[in-house]
């Protein structure tokens, strides 16, 4: 196996330890964590009694109008879809690289992937006008003869996103198996019950680790065409009309940058809130956020970039339509939240992330949220100016969302933040198998040859194992 | 003999009375949104009269333009419904099948003359209206796309007495509710098919444009440029 340098965990040289403190927020339950579940809880019960309401009243409850027939609802599709690419795509970028430092955020990382998908999803559902008839999208053989228009960039998307939903899960739960393994042998009780079923046998023969390193290898490259192909159709569905400003070939790219920024600031905001809440300093060192604030970094000029070259065109192309938008968000209401979006997408993060003293946890931490916020703006301010300026002057009109909208938009981050919350409940959300490897191999390029054979056994020389436990007199079990 | 319907609209002759709005209006069972829901935008008419004010006070030049669907032959709605609500007939029209419609909304944002029209709710009719229903019209529910058929029932109505009759249809026997209340006869409805109707006739008319034609959706409604205007341009 190749040696890295970049291991961030190469301080941790004592596998037990390692093995308590990133188990224990699985054990522990404490009042807090019943009080955060039950606040994020409140917030999501009324997103869904919002859309009962929309359900039960209809779709007009929400602020659409025409011509503006797309508000929040999409624009949190476009959004959540493209916090999904945090994980996934991230992560298997950071294994076929063999990056040292993804050991410990991997992890985090595909959860937000999964979660993300699951929340997107629901969007397009929500914003149907008859969502009980949203089973027609799936093909399936009916007594009517009736299949989905698979001309219909919508239809695209449909299959995008299952494949991506499918690819991502399987990519998550993979690498958990050891980790289930682990927790059913140290546990007792109905947690050894619970974690034996979700181990699948998992004995950590040979053959299996070789198996589990096989379809790791081979899922990491698959899910990155497919989480390229997955925004890229999101971008088709506003790219292939001809609507001002959206009938554009930059669409793709650009849709796929912004999600990738928009989901490496949130795994950064998800890290900082592990780190800072589950006792995971030594585990999640300043490096993980140096090294994701870089490509934060990258990320942002190349938004900076894409949004540049899309707007200059439209200017100096000057077709009568597309510039009425461009002028909307330059010059008209919309400026106010267009130079918002600059500010938290290239303004906050730049000096932040550029200068290597500001660079920090808490530094990365702020420009991540402000990224996730300008990230939101963007898609709001692609989607609702193109259509409230179509073609014909006598058809324009403006949109306002309405509390419908605004509670289900809160409640989706509410249940992103519950699902996570539950979700390292019950899965140790750092990898510790992957941890331990990488801890492997950073004393195996420390010590000599001969002491390796030792440290297959996961025998540690007693003085530096004794000398970590000592540090940390605090920790019980 | 196969059809292909199209509309001639002359803007010499509108007036902008809008009778055509409410011909339509009681043809298609068009629902009556009610004053809040209008002024969020959501009123609905198949047909609309444009009006567009050029000069200044007191020089000032109205120009009405009724707009009503297209009927396109490229038609952006059809290819992005996912599940063929928006299709295209065999007569060359936008289909819209009410009952297969999800409410995605998609067909309405890509259209570029903005004829389509949603259903926010489930739709309702000031008193005395719902006494006029026409049963050859389907009534919309809640989360449903609809627009402007060119009174398919009509159309359809017409060619199955022709053919009890066993002849061809006559110039002028489908009539949609629009073209039938137009007091100057603005509107011209016919068979771009035949080469001898009113409507054919008039669509080769050197006045005759496409609305927004550079988008290449090839609609079958031709404007009539007002011969005023175009002396003053030329």
């Amino acid at each position: 196996m190749p040696r890295t340098s970049d291991e961030p965990n190469a301080h941790l040289v004592n596998h037990d330890l390692v093995n308590k403190d990133l188990l224990r927020p699985v054990a522990l339950l404490s009042t807090r964590f019943f009080l955060v579940v039950a606040l994020l809880g409140m917030v999501v019960l009324a997103g869904f009694s919002a859309w009962g309401y929309q359900l039960y009243n209809g779709i007009g409850v929400a602020g659409i109008r025409r011509p503006v027939f797309w508000g929040f609802y999409i624009t949190n599709f476009v959004f959540w879809i493209g916090i999904s690419h945090a994980g996934t795509l991230i992560s298997a970028i950071l294994r076929l690289a063999n990056a040292g430092w993804r050991r410990p955020i991997t992890r985090c990382a595909e959860v937000i992937t999964v979660f993300a998908l699951l929340i997107g999803a629901m969007f397009p559902v929500i914003h149907l006008g008859r969502p009980w008839q949203a089973f027609w999208l799936i093909p399936y053989p009916n007594e009517r003869g009736l299949w989905p228009n698979y001309r219909s960039p919508l239809m695209w998307d449909f299959f995008a996103i299952n494949t991506y939903l499918i690819g991502s899960t399987t990519f998550l739960i993979l690498p958990i198996i050891p980790d289930f393994a682990l927790a059913r042998d140290k546990f007792s009780g109905w947690r050894k019950r619970f974690y034996g079923i979700l181990s699948l046998g998992w004995r950590g023969t040979q053959r299996q680790w070789h198996r589990l390193e096989t379809a790791m290898q081979i899922m990491a490259i698959i899910i990155i065409p497919v989480a390229v192909s997955v925004h890229t159709i999101v971008s088709w569905d506003f790219a292939m009309t001809p609507v001002p400003m959206w009938h554009s070939t930059i669409f793709a790219p650009y849709f796929v940058a912004g999600a990738i920024f928009s989901g490496i600031a949130a795994l950064i905001v998800a890290m900082v809130f592990l780190r800072r809440f589950l006792h995971l300093e030594e585990y999640l060192p300043p490096v993980c956020f140096d090294n994701l604030g870089k490509l934060l970094l990258l990320m942002s000029l190349l938004w900076l970039y894409f949004v540049f070259a899309e707007r200059l065109t439209v200017w100096y192309g000057n077709e009568t339509a597309e510039v009425s938008v461009l002028w909307l968000t330059q010059r008209g209401p919309y400026r106010y939240l267009f130079w918002i979006m600059v500010a938290c997408n290239f303004g906050i993060p730049f000096p932040l992330l550029a200068i290597k003293k500001l660079r920090t946890i808490s530094g990365t931490c702020i420009a991540s949220i402000a990224v996730v916020g300008g990230m939101w703006l963007e898609r709001y301010l692609i989607i609702v100016p193109s259509l409230s300026r179509k073609f014909l002057p006598y058809a324009w009109g403006t949109y306002r969302p309405t509390w419908v909208e605004i509670t289900i938009t809160v409640a989706t981050f509410a249940g992103m933040a519950l699902l996570y919350v539950l979700f390292a409940k019950f899965v140790p959300i750092i990898s510790i198998w992957e941890l331990k490897v990488g801890m492997r191999e950073a004393s195996e390029s420390e010590l000599p040859i001969v002491a390796q054979a030792d440290l297959r056994t996961d025998n540690i020389a007693p003085e530096r194992a004794n000398n970590q436990a000592g540090g940390r007199g605090q920790f019980q079990k | 003999m196969s059809h292909r319907w199209g509309m001639v609209v002359d803007l010499d002759r509108c007036t902008g009375c809008e009778a055509c709005v409410v011909a339509c209006h009681a043809e298609n069972n068009i629902p009556t949104v009610g004053e809040e829901q209008a002024l969020k935008g959501r009123a609905i008419h198949w047909i609309r009269v444009e009006r567009y004010y050029e000069g200044e006070f007191p020089e000032v030049r109205v120009k009405f333009q009724p707009v009503l669907c297209q009927q396109c032959d490229n038609a952006p709605c059809e290819p992005v419904c996912p599940t063929y609500a928006s299709y295209h007939t065999e007569e060359g029209l936008n289909g819209q099948v009410y009952n297969r419609c999800l409410g995605t909304r998609y067909c309405a944002n890509a259209c570029p003359y903005t004829v389509r029209f949603f259903n926010f709710f489930n739709p309702a009719w000031d008193k005395p209206l719902h006494l006029q229903l026409n049963p050859e019209v389907s009534v919309r529910q809640v989360g449903i796309m609809e627009k402007c058929t060119f009174c398919v029932q009509r159309i359809k109505s017409a060619e199955v007495h022709a053919k009890m009759e066993k002849r061809d249809l006559r110039e002028g026997e489908p009539t949609p509710a629009c073209v039938q209340s137009c007091p100057p006869k603005a509107l011209v409805f016919g068979d771009l098919n035949d080469p001898e109707s009113e409507v054919s006739r008039m669509t080769r008319s050197r006045r005759g444009a496409k609305l927004l034609g550079e988008l290449g959706t090839q609609p079958k409604v031709t404007y009539l440029q007002r011969e005023d205007w175009n002396a003053k341009n030329i």
